[in-house]
């Protein structure tokens, strides 16, 4: 049970007085489906965000707080933000495919990185496009347009371009909310099997797929972490009553 | 009963409504149909391959108008080196890296209101910053620069708004990937903003190409007996010597204006055609 980002009184309240996070204290385990959710508006997101420090693109007022990652604090302006990106990988919750090829897609963030050799580009997109189970339907389709593959796909296409630069953490935030129920099958088998390599952090789409595939849970209500656990514990026998009404579908 | 009624008056206005509107549109359309078919008419007995090849002669008043097409040519050119750089740069930084301040409006307002000054007082600050100042003189070095301020407001607007039409989503991508906003501009926006930039700068050559106040008093001559050399040689240019023949040649051939204007127009229409066509195929390909 390796704690591989340790979060330290985080509090973030965006420029429009909205405290986005209030004192969050979480340990993100490392090789286990780390599960945030919760009501809209929580900040689940904000808290994914400040993982990979998309949060300076944001309006963000005041941040405070620590976030320990191997020997980096994720906070300090002083970070590489280069390097923490492509540690920490991101799907978004509708497939954005870049205007690009499928090949183009995969080898991007190598590309950026400065990989240029085309034998190490074609190893890396084919074992990437293999772990997000995608290559056997796109092997010979390479060179198309990414737009030109189904929904669910595209989806499989932006996790397997996160995982070409073979990161430590893999955020997903709400990663199946645009897809039918046999893609959203697919793309959470997937991330159970992906926890062997890699740390997931998931913010499901609702409370179904949370208790699916949660190793960690963390229910968040309001900028606050009202409660945390393993495995099931949290749908199975929640502590507080916030979260017995969210679980049993009360409210939210 | 009553309802039937307003239904038919409904429907009664609205036919009136959509043919009037029809009507109007195509009464704006028609000048420009009209203008443009006239100057065919008028013009197209000039065009011949000596029109378009030989140096003018007996005072103007016959031969060709070589010089003058040369001379434009090189001033769109000359135009293009100075402002294509330094717009595109400009709306590149605005678009993409600018932080939203006062000094970043202010700035945009600038733009903008350079693009509102008549092109007369381009053509005075050109004398005084180029001709006199800098000491280029009367050249085509001199009228390039000022019609390159003119179409600077041009350019970086619509490479700025070209930029703005790719959506954000694949800058967050790509920066969420390790990308700096470098390469996201590079890899990414740029090339699906290009189709828009290149729209633009079209457009705003081709603007330059048919002025004449700019170039009055920075490089443009009335008459020179043979083509420029370099770039610091004043030129015939079309636009200006339409307007020489048109009010200082007694005895000027009625069919020597109208062709000269019909070369004029060819010019300018071909430079509008290839933009659209540029916009047509991109917005064809656009996956998003």
């Amino acid at each position: 049970m390796e704690k591989l980002i340790i979060v330290q009184n985080l509090n973030l309240v965006y420029s429009d007085g909205v405290e986005s996070l209030i004192d969050v204290n979480l340990d993100i385990i490392a090789n286990s489906v780390n599960v945030f959710f919760g009501p809209a508006g929580g900040g689940k997101s904000s808290l994914l965000r400040a993982f990979n420090r998309l949060n300076d693109l944001a309006d963000v007022a005041r941040i405070s707080g620590r976030i320990l990652f191997h020997e980096m604090d994720i906070l300090d302006p002083t970070t590489d933000v280069i390097e923490l990106r492509r540690r920490i990988g991101m799907v978004f919750s509708r497939p954005v495919p870049l205007p690009l090829t499928v090949y183009e897609n995969i080898s991007y963030g190598l590309k950026l990185a400065g990989e240029r050799r085309k034998s190490r580009l074609d190893e890396a997109v084919e074992d990437a496009l293999r772990l997000a189970v995608l290559w056997d339907e796109v092997h010979d389709r390479l060179n198309d347009p990414a737009y030109s593959l189904s929904g669910g796909q595209q989806q499989r296409l932006c996790l397997a371009r996160v995982l070409a630069l073979k990161p430590d953490v893999v955020m997903l935030d709400e990663p199946t909310s645009a897809l039918d129920p046999v893609s959203t099958a697919r793309i959470e088998g997937l991330l159970l099997d992906l926890r062997e390599r890699f740390t997931l952090i998931v913010v499901p789409h609702n409370v179904q797929q949370a208790a699916r595939i949660a190793d960690y849970a963390g229910f968040f209500l309001q900028g606050r972490l009202v409660e945390y656990a393993a495995g099931k514990e949290l749908f199975l026998n929640p502590k507080l009553k916030d979260t017995q009404d969210y679980v049993t579908g009360r409210f939210g | 009963m009553d309802r039937s009624n307003h239904i038919a008056t409904v429907r009664r206005i609205e036919w009136i409504g959509t043919n009037l509107l029809r009507l109007i549109t195509l009464l704006t359309a028609l000048p420009v149909i009209g203008v443009i078919l006239y100057i065919f008419a008028r013009g197209m007995p000039a065009i011949s391959l000596e029109f378009l090849t030989q140096m003018p002669r007996e005072g103007m008043r016959a031969g060709g108008i070589l010089p003058t097409i040369i001379g434009t040519f090189y001033l769109t050119l000359g135009t293009a080196i100075f402002s294509v750089p330094l717009g595109v740069a400009a709306g590149i930084y605005i678009a993409e890296y600018a932080p939203d301040n006062q000094l970043t409006r202010l700035i945009r307002i600038a733009i903008i209101n350079l693009a509102g000054i008549p092109s007369v007082v381009y053509g005075l600050f050109g004398l005084g910053l180029f001709v006199l100042f800098l000491g280029f003189g009367t050249s085509i070095l001199a009228a390039s620069l000022t019609l390159s301020i003119m179409t600077l407001p041009v350019i970086i607007s619509t490479t700025e708004e070209a930029l703005r039409s790719v959506p954000n989503a694949f800058r967050v991508v790509s920066l969420s990937m390790g990308g700096t906003r470098w390469q996201t501009t590079w890899r990414i926006t740029l090339p699906q903003a290009l189709p828009g930039v290149i729209t633009g700068i079209i457009l705003g050559l081709e603007r330059a190409a048919g002025e004449t106040a700019p170039i009055l008093f920075t490089g443009a001559a009335f008459f020179l007996p043979r083509l420029p050399h370099s770039p610091l040689d004043a030129t015939m240019a079309l636009p200006y010597h339409i307007y020489v023949i048109s009010t200082s040649v007694p005895g000027m051939p009625v069919q020597i204006q109208y062709g000269t204007v019909l070369v004029l127009l060819i010019f300018v229409l071909g430079m509008n055609l290839i933009a659209t066509l540029i916009r047509n195929r991109a917005r064809a390909r656009r996956q998003w």
